[in-house]
């Protein structure tokens, strides 16, 4: 075990004692120069890196007026302070958004307002020193972008828009984090975050095949690179290779063989997610993208459809559009993108699927709401379709449902802790920490309710549980995915029933 | 983070990942295993087998779906799952595993 104590698990709403520089020694490893140079990042500190980082600080301010706005909006009202899931599970002050933002707003003072340039001590304007750079480099990589803190600011700053502009200006002089930055260059290489090979890929999917074949007797196919296909499925990597993620995967494959329509999954884009975002490149962000878009014309598809991915989903409803769109190549009939869980929905509503839902009755089950799909994002064509829409999916599909605290779900949802690139082994301490808010609402439900298990529609949030619940006392398969759920319920023509293989059996 | 193997300096990144595949050897193996605080049996060699033979043929860890499979074919029922293998290597299958077998870290959302 590494060396940390827990926090209590606190009841939603409950505060921290004050924990000054607490968490001052967490950060990640730092990227390798092959790994920066790869993305067009110096490959280690550059010398004039002072200079260098309050020019692109004043180019992004020049780009994205929204962060000039917010560093210009905060009135230090405190409403923010309490709201983060990594301040809540460390107690560090540091970690309290509005904290968090001053770290980049007294160097955006001292550089870019008249007052800060003349009368730096009048106005918490300070220097760009290597000492800041070194707390930045920590505390930009204690925000998981989750955009919590926002809901609850009177003015709506995005903190997750400081630490994306943060990570970029410290890429861009040479302090680039390991596990983004590895990743991103393996999408360049291989086609996805794994580092998964075309063959590896095709001999996964065919044994998840024979799997479902063994266990329903139906030939459910998962088609990889096929031509003229009419819908394309992008899930992330981990789908194809982690627990529970590989269940989800199967759910996605019966759904669509229930429903008769043809699909694919493509080797050039058989990845989701796109970790550009969380280092605040819409450079790298575009050239992920393209790679789905030029696969999708490739491959001649008609539609888009994004499995069980937070961030991804984010990208690809918010960003996709105007970083290489126009997706007008797709069939306008549908969504575009849409999410799986959309796509089951509709089948759902129109009565096309039929569930066994006791096939779930081993679990009480409560619903997580991730990040980007809650707060960024929508499902549906009405407001709140990204809260209603899975729930309805996981009540299709199970007998016994319990929510947990309003403060904790929807728009109000705690991150898991591991998301916005910190789903690492180096920030191990951080994201058990930053779990506790959500695992504390958790437990209230588990002790209350008797819930047993948690369901996710995000890989983040998925591994991120399976690491961090045996750490409070649950199994590390107490975190499920929607469709997860879907595959042990859904009914498929033809399927062999348990009584029927009792009588083969018998 | 290097190992010293029969006198010789194997190079390991941060994590203890060696960075040359080539410099691997069961005495290595076994030296990392010490690190992780795991004890050699049969069965942690079967799954290391298992992961270096499946990594030649694909370049990639196996997901754990199938060296659970492949796992159940070789030692039975009873250890062919996953609740065995985190006993077998507690940081999980995958990532100690790998570490052990010279291999590169699985990485994503994993």
């Amino acid at each position: 075990m590494d060396d940390f104590t827990l926090p209590e698990l606190k009841l939603p709403g409950d505060i921290p004692k004050i924990a000054c520089g607490s968490m001052a020694h967490s950060q990640p490893y730092s990227a390798a120069p092959d790994h920066q140079e790869a993305l067009g990042f110096p490959g280690e500190l550059v010398e004039d890196w002072h200079d260098k980082a309050i020019a692109k600080f004043g180019e992004i301010l020049d780009r994205q007026r929204a962060l000039k706005v917010y560093m210009d909006a905060c009135v230090k009202c405190g409403a923010c302070t309490d709201k983060c899931h990594y301040f809540l599970g460390t107690g560090d002050p540091k970690n309290m958004p509005v904290a968090r933002q001053d770290l980049m707003r007294k160097i955006y003072r001292r550089y870019f307002t008249f007052a800060g340039k003349w009368f730096p001590w009048l106005v918490g304007a300070k220097d760009l020193t290597r000492d800041v750079l070194d707390e930045w480099y920590s505390y930009f990589h204690q925000c998981s972008q989750c955009r919590r803190c926002s809901v609850y600011c009177p003015y709506g700053i995005d903190t997750a828009e400081f630490s994306m502009a943060a990570r970029e200006i410290m890429d861009h002089i040479g302090m680039g984090q390991k596990y983004c930055n590895e990743i991103i260059g393996k999408v360049h290489d291989i086609g996805n975050n794994l580092g998964l090979p075309q063959k590896a890929l095709g001999a996964t999917l065919e044994d998840l095949e024979e799997d479902i074949e063994e266990e329903t007797g139906v030939a459910v196919r998962l088609p990889l690179d096929v031509q003229g296909a009419d819908i394309l499925l992008i899930t992330p990597s981990a789908d194809f290779f982690a627990e529970p993620h590989v269940d989800g995967l199967i759910g996605y494959a019966k759904v669509f063989h229930q429903a008769g329509v043809s699909w694919t999954i493509s080797s050039k884009a058989s990845e989701a997610a796109n970790f550009a975002m969380f280092i605040g490149s819409h450079d790298q962000m575009g050239k992920i993208a393209e790679r789905i878009r030029d696969a999708a014309l490739e491959l001649g598809v008609k539609r888009i459809i994004v499995g069980e991915c937070g961030h991804a989903w984010r990208v690809a409803y918010n960003f996709w559009d105007t970083l290489v769109g126009p997706f007008d190549f797709l069939d306008p009939g549908y969504p575009i993108p849409q999410h799986i869980c959309e796509f089951t929905y509709d089948l759902i509503e129109k009565g096309e699927l039929n569930f066994d839902k006791s096939a779930n009755d081993h679990m009480t089950l409560t619903f997580h709401d991730s990040c980007n799909v809650a707060r960024a994002s929508r499902m549906g064509d009405e407001p709140g379709g990204q809260f209603k829409i899975p729930r309805a999916v996981v009540k299709a599909c199970c007998n016994n449902f319990v929510e947990m605290d309003a403060d904790t779900i929807h728009e109000n949802t705690f991150c898991c802790g591991g998301g916005g690139g910190l789903l690492t082994d180096d920030l191990i301490e951080l994201r058990a920490k930053g779990a506790s808010p959500r695992m504390g609402a958790f437990e209230q439900v588990a002790q209350d309710h008797g819930v047993t298990h948690m369901v996710a529609i995000c890989a983040i949030c998925k591994t991120q549980f399976s690491k961090i619940m045996p750490m409070y006392g649950y199994e590390m398969d107490n975190i499920v995915g929607v469709h997860q759920l879907v595959s042990n319920a859904l009914i498929l023509d033809g399927q062999i029933t348990t009584e029927e293989e009792e009588t083969v059996d018998g | 983070m290097d190992y010293n193997v029969n006198e010789t300096t194997i190079n390991a990144d941060e994590e203890g990942y060696i960075t040359d595949m080539g410099s691997w050897s069961k005495d290595l193996a076994d030296t990392i295993a010490v690190t992780e605080k795991i004890d050699m049996s049969d069965d942690h060699w079967e799954v290391v087998n298992f992961l270096r033979d499946y990594y030649e043929e694909y370049q990639i860890a196996p997901a754990v779906r199938v060296l659970t499979k492949a796992i159940k074919k070789s030692l039975g029922p009873d250890k062919g799952n996953s609740k065995y293998l985190y006993e077998l290597f507690p940081y999980g299958p995958a990532k100690q595993a790998c570490k052990i077998a010279g291999l590169p870290k699985p990485t994503g959302c994993v």
